[in-house]
């Protein structure tokens, strides 16, 4: 190869100038490093370009500077230089904004709990003022059914009968209200014993003369009954009333031994 | 060689091999950069990142990138042209599309008493209009031949011939 003529192309100047590809880079290389007169002149063009550009330096602080850079990457440290990456990364800010969230979470799980307790207290709130309200409506209730009551017994056409004990039973007593008016008697029944199992109480109308019995019903849920008293229609001309024990479903006449009570109606 | 000792002491971080490295070619950066910037304290700036951007990526470099002078001073253009293209710098209103490094030779406030400046600024002065250009163009802005051509109406077969020729005054002018 024309060495000089290689020289003469103005490659050199190209590849120092940077404007050459990888590989012509390399071919470059190979010429330096076989030919010292292309070195040699590689060198005298790269230094011809760094004086020029020296020149236009507008100060002479480049030392300046390179205590600056120096600093910057921390030269003189070379025990330890991966600590100075590392250190600005956990400095006071880090823990500060480390202790900060945590408190934050603290807080918010602090709160989430509080919320919690204030949510199943309002639940417990709801139930106890449910089962309040339900209290007062069943006092209404009962108030109205008493009231009721009340107004049946002072109601002028009442006929209040005294049922008493019979028998082995004379600790037993009844009262028959009877309304004529609306054909219907109350029996406040508060004195006979709880029918026992298999049993019921039966209430009969009775006429005397001859004495006939009229069976008005069976008090199927006497034992249940809080306040004992029965409203049972009753559309017969009644002269007495009498209450039996008998077995459940009730008979066609009554029991005599088990007649609990008796009262005859007072004619006025 | 001892070049090549230096530099790949340099790419082991051998802190001495990047101060020599950096004393070699400091200035000749700094004139690539502020005949980009135009700006002393901009220049400043860039000359700080481009040199600790080399330090840190000391590892790519290798021979197939050419010179090492050459590998630094495309680091250099770069950086500087980034600059030139950032909102902050295009906020401080520069007209640079007039200028080129002839004029920092030319304004004598700039020149610096390290080396023969006014002696190089002399011969500069002798050198043709279309050497400088060709020069400012190829080497301090980084422009490819073909941009080159373009910019200066040359052909581009002859930008080669043509800048080995500017390059040969250069070196008469500046290396005797």
């Amino acid at each position: 190869m024309d060495i000089k003529a290689y020289i003469d192309s103005g490659i050199l100047e190209l590849f120092v100038a940077g404007q050459l590809s990888e590989n012509e880079n390399k071919d470059v290389q190979d010429m330096m490093l076989k030919h010292p007169e292309v070195l040699q002149e590689v060198l005298d063009i790269e230094s011809a370009i760094v004086k020029l550009s020296s020149t236009m330096s507008p100060s002479d602080n480049t030392h300046l500077l390179l205590q600056r850079i120096k600093e910057k990457l921390q030269f003189g440290a070379s025990d330890v230089k991966v600590i100075p990456i590392n250190k600005p990364r956990y400095n006071w800010l880090t823990y500060t904004g480390w202790a900060a969230a945590l408190i934050v979470g603290a807080g918010l799980l602090w709160t989430l709990n509080q919320n919690q307790q204030l949510e199943s207290q309002v639940s417990e709130m709801d139930t106890e003022n449910l089962y309040l309200e339900q209290q007062i409506e069943q006092a209404k209730t009962d108030l109205v059914i008493k009231e009721n009551l009340l107004k049946v017994l002072r109601d002028r056409n009442i006929i209040s009968v005294p049922l008493d004990g019979q028998g082995n039973f004379t600790d037993s007593y009844a009262k028959v209200y009877w309304n004529k008016a609306d054909n219907s008697i109350y029996l406040d029944a508060q004195g006979l014993p709880e029918a026992p199992e298999g049993k019921v109480w039966q209430i009969w109308s009775l006429t005397l003369n001859p004495l006939s019995p009229t069976s008005l019903g069976t008090i199927d849920n006497f034992n249940d009954d809080a306040n004992k008293i029965f409203n049972i229609a009753n559309a017969n001309e009644s002269q007495a009333f009498g209450i039996t024990l008998e077995p459940t479903g009730g008979s066609k006449t009554p029991t005599m031994e088990q007649l609990h009570t008796l009262g005859v109606v007072s004619q006025p | 060689m001892q070049l090549e000792t230096l530099i790949s002491q340099f790419q082991k971080k051998d802190e001495k091999a990047f101060e020599q490295l950096y004393n070699m070619y400091s200035d000749s950066i700094h004139g690539v950069i502020y005949n980009i910037v135009r700006d002393h304290k901009i220049a400043e700036e860039v000359m700080q990142d481009v040199f600790i951007k080399a330090w840190h990526k000391a590892d790519t470099y290798n021979t197939s990138k050419g010179r090492f002078f050459t590998w630094i001073l495309n680091i250099a253009r770069n950086a500087a042209i980034d600059k030139t293209r950032s909102k902050s710098y295009k906020n401080s209103n520069k007209n640079l599309n007039a200028e080129f490094f002839v004029d920092i030779l030319e304004s004598t406030d700039n020149l610096n008493d390290k080396i023969d400046a006014i002696g190089i600024q002399k011969y500069v002065k002798a050198l043709g209009e279309k050497c400088k250009k060709i020069i400012e163009y190829l080497y301090f802005k980084g422009y490819t031949q073909k941009e080159t051509s373009e910019e200066l109406d040359i052909p581009l077969g002859t930008i080669k011939t043509r800048n080995r020729n500017c390059i040969k005054d250069l070196r008469a002018m500046i290396l005797e």
